[in-house]
């Protein structure tokens, strides 16, 4: 497959994947700031902008956050700007993917950014997560198990690795102990948790939950595993007694790093993770990248 | 009981549904009952249907920078069984001559010593390229794909108005528009036996393999594309889809050792023909223009060491320049010893100072246009221009002769379009396309019909705000439909409904624990 194909494929798993989880980030933490008259606004904001990697200058306001990570153009991270990425990498991709993928991105591209501006934002959040759910689906139900396909998971997990652990660093930074509920909701998790501890929500039992389970989709160990999988696809060996594909050593460290926590203490030491998790994430692409994708510098053969 | 085509009024031009005011031609007899049966607002209904289904496929055309739905007239242009085996039988010929053209002033050039085309007409044409003289391409084939521009004069005669050899778009737009028209207007098919159009990727991908370089076995064809901005992008990414081939950009390519390879995720890969979609100027910047990121350096090189097949070949511009044009009818009697099946429109050829002195004094009676221009930018329509343009064009000339020709205006044909909430006549031509694969030209029955939208235009260009129609080339009863000879196994339709029906032995699915559809 030619790597420019696999890049986009990879970016269109990124791209709708940041979509799908900041609109999922957005909605929860939107509607508990409108419903926890407790909920220091400016903070949960600030701990928002800082968890996306945005400087916090002045006290942001929800609205400002909103228009930031939402609706912004300029911002390269916000749904709107993510729903274009993937628009521009199907566009340039389009024989990779299947008609029915290619439609639905299409059209979300053009409807949505069109309402941005005059929808309620729990409706467009709504939409946005319905959209990318769709695509998912259709992705699964109509593309061959091939490289192409490999490439849009390995995307779409890398970026769920980073997009969780974002999730749960913002929880860390607006403070209150009680937000843990709604950190869970952000990753459609509190259902599933509830139905695995059978209590209410504790901190430890919370991040246990986002951090390591091995079952539950959008933990930071599934979607470490699913990477760690596909890139075993990838690139099949590797040897008896080692590992010598780069992303995949970088995975696997970060992985077994997470398996033999403490549990005990991961209240205290989870900023220090979410710190590593970070940092491997972006070795892994860098890793991904230089396998996989590096192009050649453009010539320019003029005089 | 509906009305829509009362109240048409066919303008002095051939029309190519009525033959009169009230009478429809024979063969669109069936169409004209069909449509009639409609009110305007059915039709409109219809429309918006279309325009619905091709934004959400993204079926566009880039216009000033922006992305519009293709704009496909919803009343299809009608070709009798006979008219089309004459432009077929036509379109052959001309193909084939102008190959050999081709093949004659890239080698020997006969036809310039036997004093048939001057040579200055040759060489001073901006897209003969000496870079390519003397490149033999496999089979001999230069012209894979080309489209012949065809309009129809008010005597309703057939006339080619120019060729196009180099890279021809708009095949997507026919397949695509068939699809859109099949889905929106169900029941005119059935009334009908039209030839398929979607025979055409498949027959492009075996002429582009049969003209692989020799030896290879089991070719790598890839579609190259100038990338997503490009005008015709979404034509590039159908053709490579449906040939199943990769859609690559200049920059997946590199030339090494003489050989072609494009850049994988499992590391370089060779690859033999190269559909390209770019322009010979950009195609390798060693040998054009040295700018060009869209091309890839070296390729020219690898095609004359006969490594890899370029599909078209480059330096096919010289031979749909508009100012060689007027002796392609010269070209079938020198190569072919034939008469030209299908005519040229009377062009005056601006090299002869005489024949120039006139046309200078007639410029309000002619068409002229500029030699190397494409999309019907440039084209001055005399008797529709002001005198500044004219006065304007005067020294254009006077100052770049072979910068120009000038032709007799032709009324072009007419049919009903749908504008503006009623049937009104519009002018429109055909591009039919037509495959070289080095043992026969085959013509895809059809073909773009380009449809001027606003009222009076003689400028059909999508570029310029034109439209499409489905083109209907109706099958000669004893004919196999489709013109295709792919097997009808091949064919997901007709396969459905030969073995469509399910078998009656099979268990119905498991119910599942809920019996007895209680509501849960």
């Amino acid at each position: 497959m030619l790597s420019r194909i696999a890049e986009s494929l990879y970016w269109i798993g990124r791209s709708t994947e940041r979509a799908e989880d900041t609109a999922r980030l957005l909605d929860v933490h939107y509607h508990h700031l409108l419903e926890d008259r407790f909920a220091d606004e400016p903070v949960v904001c600030a701990a928002l902008l800082d968890a996306m990697g945005t400087e916090v200058t002045e006290r942001p306001d929800a609205d400002a956050v909103m228009r930031h990570l939402a609706f912004a153009s300029t911002n390269p991270g916000s749904i709107v700007a993510s729903l274009d990425t993937a628009w521009e990498n199907a566009r340039g991709a389009r024989e990779a993917l299947s008609s029915e993928m290619w439609e639905v991105l299409n059209t979300t591209h053009n409807t949505l950014a069109n309402r941005a501006a005059t929808t309620m934002p729990h409706e467009f959040f709504r939409q946005v997560r319905d959209r990318m759910a769709v695509l998912a689906g259709l992705a699964d139900a109509t593309l061959a198990r091939d490289e192409g396909w490999r490439f849009l998971v390995l995307g779409r997990s890398v970026e769920r690795i980073d997009m969780s652990a974002r999730i749960l660093v913002a929880r860390i930074g607006s403070g209150r102990a009680a937000g843990w509920v709604t950190t869970l909701r952000c990753c459609s998790a509190y259902e599933a948790y509830l139905r695995t501890y059978r209590r209410s929500v504790d901190a430890s039992s919370a991040a246990e939950f986002l951090l390591l389970d091995h079952l539950f989709p959008r933990s930071v160990m599934h979607a470490l595993l699913t990477c760690e999988r596909v890139l075993e696809e990838l690139a099949p060996g590797g040897g008896r007694a080692r590992v010598d594909d780069e992303a995949r050593r970088r995975v696997g460290i970060a992985r077994a790093e997470l398996e033999f926590v403490r549990v005990d203490d991961l209240v205290d030491t989870l900023p220090g993770h979410l710190e590593t998790v970070q940092r491997s994430v972006s070795e892994i692409h860098d890793a991904i990248s230089k396998r996989y994708f590096l192009a050649e510098r453009v010539v320019e053969w003029s005089a | 009981m509906g009305d829509l085509l009362n109240g048409y009024a066919p303008i002095a031009a051939f029309d190519e549904l009525f033959a009169s005011a009230e009478t429809p031609r024979p063969h669109a007899l069936a169409l004209h009952d069909a449509l009639q049966t409609l009110s305007p607002a059915d039709f409109a209904d219809r429309c918006a249907a279309r325009d619905r289904a091709f934004r959400d496929q993204g079926i566009t055309f880039q216009q000033s920078g922006e992305e519009r739905p293709f704009p496909l007239d919803l009343v299809p242009r009608v070709i009798a069984a006979d008219e089309w085996a004459v432009i077929e039988r036509g379109v052959r010929q001309r193909v084939l001559a102008l190959e050999a053209f081709l093949d004659d002033v890239y080698g020997a050039g006969r036809i310039i010593t036997e004093r048939v085309i001057p040579r200055r007409l040759v060489i001073t044409s901006r897209h003969y390229h000496r870079q390519v003289a003397g490149i033999r391409p496999p089979r001999g084939v230069r012209v894979h794909v080309s489209g012949v521009d065809l309009v129809r004069d008010a005597h309703g005669q057939f006339r080619v108005l120019e060729d196009n050899l180099r890279v021809p778009s708009g095949i997507s737009y026919v397949i695509e528009n068939r699809r859109a028209m099949t889905r929106v207007f169900p029941e005119l098919f059935a009334s009908h036996r039209v030839c398929r159009v979607d025979a055409y990727p498949a027959r492009l991908l075996d002429a582009l393999r049969q003209t692989a370089p020799e030896g290879i076995v089991d070719p790598c064809v890839v579609v190259l594309t100038p990338g997503v901005h490009n005008a015709a992008y979404f034509e590039h990414s159908f053709l490579a889809r449906q040939m199943g081939v990769e859609l690559v950009e200049g920059s997946d390519l590199v030339c090494q050792d003489e050989t072609l390879f494009m850049r994988t995720t499992g590391g370089l890969q060779r690859v033999d023909v190269v559909y390209r979609r770019v322009d010979d100027d950009y195609l390798d910047p060693l040998l054009f223009r040295p700018e060009s990121i869209v091309g890839c350096a070296g390729l020219l090189h690898t095609a004359r060491a006969g490594r890899v097949t370029i599909a078209n070949a480059a330096g096919n511009g010289v031979a749909d320049d508009k100012a060689v044009y007027p002796y392609v009818p010269e070209m079938i009697r020198f190569y072919l010893q034939e008469e030209p099946i299908l005519a040229n429109v009377e062009t005056y050829r601006l090299g002869d100072p005489d024949v120039c002195a006139w046309v200078l004094t007639h410029l309000d009676q002619l068409v002229v246009k500029p030699v190397d221009g494409a999309g019907g930018y440039g084209i001055v329509i005399g008797p529709q221009a002001d005198d500044r343009t004219l006065s304007d064009l005067g020294d254009a000339i006077r100052a770049d002769p072979r910068g120009y020709v000038a032709q007799d205006p032709i009324a072009l044909s007419t049919a009903p379009t749908f504008v503006g909430g009623a049937m009104e006549p519009r002018h429109l031509d055909l591009r039919p396309f037509a495959i070289h694969d080095g043992d026969d030209v085959w013509v895809a029955p059809g073909g773009l019909t380009r449809v001027a939208l606003r009222k009076g235009s003689l400028v059909v260009n999508s570029s310029q705000g034109g439209g499409s129609k489905d083109t209907w080339v109706l099958a000669d009863p004893d004919q196999d439909l489709g013109g295709s000879d792919a097997a009808p196994d091949d064919d997901p339709e007709t396969r459905t409904s030969v073995r469509g029906a399910s078998p009656a032995v099979c268990d119905p699915p498991a119910p599942g624990p809920f019996r007895g559809g209680a509501e849960q």
